[in-house]
């Protein structure tokens, strides 16, 4: 299942694939009807979380959010690649840990890349620091990552307990990416810029009210979670917002909304996890058991964090969330963090797990464009088990100071 | 007489005004562009990354092809204004020093400018992929700096004499 999602034959949406699969399962007994629909009850919430996350994503790019960050960074950066790079840093950290890596990958890349062209800059340093941080800087929050919806809701912790334990490994994984870029592409910053700079082009229109609405929203995660409620509400709510005004000014209509909602995305969510729980049931979880360290000092988180990335990288960061959440979320929040540092920090290694980029590689093969992963592959070993080991040194500090 | 003329985002000016300097004005000049297959690379990794997504025309990576390909296009458009004479511009995508170096076979000139450590005279002030193509370029080269280059003080002092090894012995 793993390769079709990858392949994606004909294609299709992956859930085309899914949810055949988890129906057969079902079908056949490999997994119980309770079993399933404990599946699909634990991931309802977490799906439409996602839904509300994409949908407000889509409508900050509709709202001119990802443009106006652009013209906000070629005018701080003109003629200047290694301010460009901290800017690129600052934007890519903030949109990822709000807006969903999503948001980082699909919208906030491409404007990067224009970015540096027109100030005439190299674009690689930039891009590259869009598709690690897309990974990294998506620790903070539980929205930042559907890894960490996932492990949100098995975690048992509130939102704010959640961002508070997080902030100090994100920020310390940044810090690591930071100073490895800067220093890999020392070449590509050093040439400098000779381009049209922002000079020549309007002010950027800052979205006023798009801002205020997504400063509302994270408000909202906070209030509550200090009520007790689920924080996709506040999601929702903001969601809700900017669809209703951008429907009113006819800027966008209902099809787009329910397209941005991904809807075979959370099918496919829904369909991978139950295939990973009859996995599990059918004797992945016993073996896989022997293995997960308990408890959580340092050298039990280190040995988490570690299984997490290597599983990361083995298959792919959604099923190993999947499968190690139900095997630590009795060792307690610690081992579920530790968790996600493995599985968030570890895909900078292969892009999308070795197997899912052995699969990826012959495709793009037979579309003729010759693939080089070396310099990929080269600079996620600078990066990755030097962020792995100092953000869970950072999460056991802040699991001591504010207690998991 | 053909001169190419190797366009890189940053250093390009350099060159161009270093081949209507030394270049004889009927020379046959081409513009050299190479966009690096790895950049788009990256963005169709992340997004293949990101399990589940569907919709293969959101990914970024082919927005970042024809962006690319774009930004190609108008830098060579500038060195061409900024070169003011009659030249043909060529854009390649793949690996770029060993396309730059394919692109020079059988040139008369290549004109590359220092993008290292531009700070010392010396073999840092090249990076990795200048370093391949002056290394194995098929022609001669014409080397410049994209500013003033730095004084030779900047070369480190020499260091010390070793002591005198002892004299072998004479054999007769």
């Amino acid at each position: 299942m793993l390769a079709c999602a990858v392949v994606r034959p004909w294609g299709r949406p992956e859930a085309v694939v899914a949810v055949p699969a988890a129906g057969l399962l079902v079908g056949t007994g490999a997994i119980t009807l309770d079993h399933a629909r404990a599946e699909a009850v634990r991931l309802g919430p977490v799906a439409g979380f996602l839904a509300a996350v994409l949908v407000l994503a889509q409508l900050c790019d509709d709202e001119g959010l990802f443009r106006a960050c652009g013209a906000w960074m070629a005018r701080a950066a003109t003629g200047r690649p290694y301010a460009l790079l901290g800017w690129v840093f600052a934007t890519a950290s903030v949109i990822t840990a709000v807006l969903s890596l999503d948001a980082t990958v699909v919208l906030l890349t491409p404007v990067v890349f224009a970015t540096a062209a027109r100030l005439g800059a190299r674009p690689k340093p930039h891009v590259y620091a869009c598709t690690h941080l897309s990974n990294t800087a998506s620790l903070l929050l539980p929205v930042s990552n559907l890894t960490n919806l996932l492990a949100f809701a098995a975690s048992g912790l509130s939102f704010t307990r959640f961002a508070s334990l997080m902030a100090l490994p994100w920020a310390v994984t940044i810090g690591v990416e930071y100073v490895v870029l800067r220093r890999f592409f020392r070449t590509d910053l050093g040439a400098g810029a000779a381009g049209a700079g922002a000079a020549g082009t309007q002010a950027p229109q800052v979205p006023v009210f798009t801002l205020v609405t997504l400063v509302c929203t994270l408000g909202g995660f906070v209030i509550t979670s200090a009520l007790g409620v689920s924080p996709a509400w506040a999601a929702a709510a903001g969601a809700l917002v900017l669809a209703c005004r951008a429907l009113a000014q006819r800027r966008t209509t209902a099809f787009a909304i329910a397209r941005a909602a991904a809807v075979p995305f959370l099918a496919f969510v829904l369909a991978l996890g139950i295939v990973v729980r009859a996995v599990i049931d059918n004797g992945l979880g016993p073996a896989l058991a022997h293995l997960v360290p308990g408890g959580t000092g340092l050298p039990a988180l280190l040995g988490v964090a570690a299984l997490a990335a290597v599983l990361a990288n083995v298959i792919n960061n959604l099923p190993a969330v999947l499968v190690l959440l139900p095997l630590t979320t009795p060792s307690g929040a610690g081992a579920v963090l530790a968790v996600l540092l493995g599985v968030n920090i570890g895909p900078n290694l292969t892009y999308a797990g070795s197997l899912a980029t052995l699969l990826w590689r012959r495709i793009v093969r037979e579309h003729d464009t010759d693939v080089d992963l070396g310099e990929f592959t080269r600079l996620g070993l600078l990066t990755v088990p030097a962020a792995l080991v100092l953000a869970v040194m950072a999460l056991w500090a802040a699991l001591h100071v504010i207690g998991g | 007489m053909t001169v190419i003329v190797w366009i890189v985002e940053g250093t390009w000016p350099a060159c161009v005004d270093a081949a209507r300097a030394h270049t004889p004005e009927g020379a046959d000049v081409v513009l050299l562009h190479v966009t690096a297959h790895d950049i788009p690379g990256a963005a169709h990794g992340a997004y293949a990354g990101m399990l589940g997504r569907g919709h293969p025309e959101r990914d970024p990576g082919t927005r970042l092809e024809d962006m690319a390909a774009r930004s190609a296009r108008e830098l060579l458009r500038a060195a061409a204004d900024r070169l003011g004479r009659d030249c043909t511009r060529i854009e390649r995508i793949g690996r770029i020093e060993r396309e730059v170096v394919a692109a020079a076979e059988g040139a008369d000139l290549l004109v590359v400018a220092r993008d290292g450590d531009r700070t010392h005279l010396g073999p840092k002030s090249l990076g990795p992929a200048s370093r391949f193509v002056v290394d194995h370029a098929p022609c001669p080269v014409l080397l410049v700096w994209p500013e003033p280059a730095p004084g030779i003080a900047t070369i480190p002092p020499p260091p010390p004499h070793p002591p005198h090894p002892p004299h072998p012995p004479h054999h007769r």
